[in-house]
């Protein structure tokens, strides 16, 4: 088990690393950081200004390992566009994307999956039916319109949320809301097909001829193999609600990383961007390695090889 | 007396999209306390459906109606789901399911799973429940039940998992067990020791016992009456002894003359001509693999295979015989060229196996595997499914494969319009036959054929048996024949291999081994085999 669990830590490492020399390259190659950030209408000779003091002018590797260098200590090195760490940056407004991404995980959660469950144990009625139509409306309306739908029925029209800002745990009801809907058909449809495969497997019927039934049933011997599935995909929906959060942020005014991403993005300011990707590629991983070391945890055939 | 069990009429239904479907049909039973009763009938008969009902297991799809369904007085319909599962499945009517590799939840330990149903009723403490679970483990003959209770069920082998499962049952103290096909996975000397378990619980418990299985020996051997189901219908009912020996009904005439017997001169005739060619010949075989014991443990060697050699005449069938875990099949794969020996040789026709590229082995040997409801591919028709080894060879023109298949079909007797057919439109038999079609296409010098009739029911096993005599002596096949069923052995052998952890010890003519075994486990193997003779 320990060397699972070493075995996969190390690959996530090694993912979270590639992933940032990709967007490296895409930041740098891509385009002329020197340019972005001066402006359309700068002369060259600013342009080679800003090069050389940002020593953009060092060759591509020198730079990406200067950038490691400082990772591996911390250091993502200083913002163009606010003059500070990086990483303070990043500090200071991570709390608010983390309190949006576990809520809305949370809503997800709290819907998706006894929504499932209530479908896979009564298959083709109107609960099943019911919940269908919940997956394909929400999968169908994006994110920023059903937000903007929110805004206009729960804080315009009947005013019980605020209509933006963060202060305040009303401010992340309606965001929460939001972007955890998106994820809701995924793990709603995977929580019924799941359990309407554990419902007809051979130990099932075995624990029925014992005397289990309803709830001691789904209890004792149903849900612990059903939720298997549920918790990979719970997982890579827990690092797209980071990387999701994007528009979320932006619609509802929040102040957290993925309204920095945005700010940053049109600030072009690289070691910004660069620091957020990686952040969000490490959530990713991690929450992927999390997933792989629940799932070895609860089903012993992949913990006893 | 009231009677124990009491069924009146039953009717079950099937809803299916070409209408309802009577699957049993007037079904009237009766069965008393310590008393046994077989059901016997091929798949599809309504056996297990009848089970199913009584412990309200039945499919959605189905409902059952009966003017009487009694359990020691008590009208089972009558009674709510609540009380039914609190007072009646389980402490009162226990079931053993035949699929002992799916029956137990993969995710939880064997003692959790044993004691949990007592411990949830509050019958016993959790510590006395896992008592009676080691005591039970040991009864069923589960080496070091201790150990075993924190293990999962991956860990366990299918014939163990059977043996925890009816231990499992057994934990309630039913009165009455129903028990579905519950040695089908098992070797013979196992099955002979749960057969006897069962047996001695009958007696000391005065239980009731419903013993459903489509092997008559067993059934034979082990029962007071038989009961007969043929398409949904009882169509005999008696004491073993007149329906066994004095049938009545066409249906159980015809069922037991398919019977493979112990009895007469065992093994095939000896051919006008002696066989001299070598086929098959292996030489100080062995097999070894590398196991950790834990997850820290240090490395253990298993040796599947310890310096086996045989071979194997053209035309001739070897029987090769032995409990699970004796090193059969991975013997069978070595042939194959499916897996490699450690050491040892191995001659195709004079040419050691590794020297013969995959494409061209097929043309030497072919394998027939044991379910014919999972080795065909379900998304292939039969055309494809037969013609695929000769496409793999390279042999492209369509014209020429039809003519190869349809041949094929027609010498095992599949008829031709199933040539666009799903495997999941045919029975049993026949997939097994699309698997020979499919295995002599090629047309090979040698079959290999891995328990090529234990999934199928004894009319179609004895057709299936028919068949590969029939083709050996047409296409002067070779035949390495592996099985755990003496009277499959008796019938169609020529010569016999005895295996036991990874060795042969001993080996000889079908009519030499048979009659007289020198070695002591051969002997036993014998003496385990179910019979009619015995009864």
């Amino acid at each position: 088990m320990l060397r699972y669990i070493m075995l996969r830590g190390c690959l996530a490492i090694l993912v979270a690393f590639t992933v940032s020399l990709a967007a490296f390259l895409l930041l740098n190659v891509a385009s002329d950081p020197a340019q972005a950030i001066a402006g359309e209408d700068a002369t060259a000779e600013v342009v080679e200004t800003i090069r050389a003091r940002y020593g953009l002018d060092r060759p591509l590797p020198v730079r990406y390992l200067d950038w490691l260098g400082g990772v591996v200590q911390g250091d993502f090195g200083e913002s163009y566009y606010w003059h500070k760490p990086v990483a303070s940056l990043v500090a200071d407004r991570v709390d608010e994307t983390l309190t949006l991404a576990f809520s809305a995980l949370a809503v997800t959660i709290l819907i998706a999956i006894p929504l499932g469950a209530l479908a896979a144990l009564n298959p083709n009625s109107w609960i099943d039916r019911f919940a269908l139509g919940v997956a394909v409306s929400a999968q169908a309306i994006p994110n920023f319109w059903l937000g903007l739908l929110m805004i206009i029925f729960f804080a315009v029209t009947i005013p019980i949320f605020p209509v933006s800002g963060d202060s305040t745990w009303r401010h992340f009801v309606l965001p929460a809301f939001v972007l955890g809907s998106s994820s809701v058909p995924a793990v709603m449809r995977l929580t019924r097909t799941g359990l309407i495969e554990v419902m007809g497997a051979d130990y099932i019927r075995t624990a029925r001829s014992k005397g289990f039934r309803g709830w001691q049933l789904l209890r004792r011997h149903a849900l612990r193999n059903a939720i298997l599935p549920v918790i990979s995909v719970l997982a890579v929906q827990l690092g797209q609600k980071f990387g999701g959060s994007v528009i979320t942020e932006s619609i509802f005014a929040i102040n957290g990383l993925g309204r920095l991403a945005l700010e940053s993005i049109l600030g072009a300011d690289i070691p910004t961007v660069q620091m957020l990707i990686f952040v969000f590629a490490i959530v990713f991983v991690a929450m992927n390695l999390l997933a792989d070391i629940l799932n070895a945890a609860i089903d012993p055939r992949i913990r006893i090889g | 007396m009231t009677a124990l069990l009491d069924i009146n009429h039953l009717n079950i239904t099937l809803r299916s999209p070409n209408g309802p479907l009577r699957v049993v049909r007037d079904l009237t039973l009766e069965l008393n306390r310590g008393e046994a009763l077989g059901i016997v009938g091929e798949s599809g008969s309504g056996k297990s459906m009848t089970a199913l009902a009584l412990m309200r297991l039945l499919p959605r799809s189905a409902e059952y109606q009966a003017t009487s369904m009694a359990y020691d007085g008590v009208q089972l319909p009558d009674l709510e789901d609540a009380q039914f599962y609190r007072s009646i499945a389980g402490p009162r009517i226990g079931m053993i399911f035949q699929e002992p590799m799916t029956s137990l939840n993969p995710v939880y330990t064997i003692g959790r799973q044993m004691t949990e149903a007592s411990v949830a009723r509050g019958l016993m403490s959790a510590a006395a429940a896992h008592k009676k679970a080691v005591t039970l483990l040991d009864r069923v003959g589960i080496p070091d039940p201790e150990d075993r209770m924190s293990q999962y069920p991956h860990q366990m082998s299918g014939g163990q998992r059977q043996r925890v499962m009816i231990a499992m049952t057994l934990m309630l103290d039913p009165d009455l067990l129903i028990a579905d096909e519950p040695t089908t996975a098992l070797d013979v000397t196992v099955q002979a020791q749960i057969l006897d378990l069962l047996d001695d619980l009958r007696r000391e418990r005065q239980m009731g016992l419903i013993l459903i299985s489509h092997d008559l020996a067993v059934v034979a051997q082990r029962t007071d009456r038989v009961a007969v189901m043929f398409a949904g219908e009882l169509v005999e009912q008696g004491t073993a002894q007149q329906v066994l020996y004095a049938p009545q009904h066409d249906y159980t005439r015809k069922l037991l003359a398919a019977v493979p017997r112990l009895d007469g001169t065992p093994g095939r005739p000896a051919p006008a001509t002696p066989r001299v060619e070598d086929v098959i010949v292996a030489r100080d075989v062995s097999r070894i693999y590398t196991a950790r014991k834990g997850l820290f443990g240090p490395k253990r060697d298993i040796k599947a295979l310890d310096g086996v050699s045989l071979s194997v005449k053209r035309g001739e069938t070897l029987a090769l015989i032995g409990e699970s875990g004796s090193g059969k099949s991975t013997l069978a794969r070595i042939l194959l060229g499916l897996d490699h020996a450690t050491s040892g040789e191995i001659d195709l026709i004079g040419r050691p196996i590794d020297q013969i590229p995959p494409t061209e082995r097929a043309a030497f040997v072919q394998p027939v595997f044991q379910d014919p409801y999972t080795s065909l591919n379900p998304r292939r028709r039969l055309s494809e499914i037969i013609s695929r080894p000769l496409m793999l060879r390279g042999e492209r023109d369509s014209a020429t494969n039809l003519a190869a298949v349809k041949e094929m079909m027609e010498r095992v007797r599949l008829p031709i319009r199933l040539l666009h057919a799903y495997p999941s439109q045919l029975s049993g038999g026949q997939r097994q036959r699309v698997a020979i079609a499919r295995a002599l296409v090629t047309r090979p010098k040698a079959l290999i054929c891995d328990e090529p009739t234990s999934a199928l029911d004894v009319s179609v096993q004895a057709q299936i048996l028919d068949l590969l005599d029939e083709l050996r002596d047409q296409m002067n096949l070779t035949t390495l024949l592996i099985t755990h069923d003496m009277a499959v052995v008796h019938q169609t052998a020529d010569r016999v291999a005895v295996m036991r952890n990874g060795r042969i010890v001993e080996e000889g003519t079908a009519s030499a081994v048979l009659s007289h075994p020198t070695n002591d486990y051969t002997a036993r193997l014998l003496e385990a085999a179910p019979r009619f003779e015995t009864v």
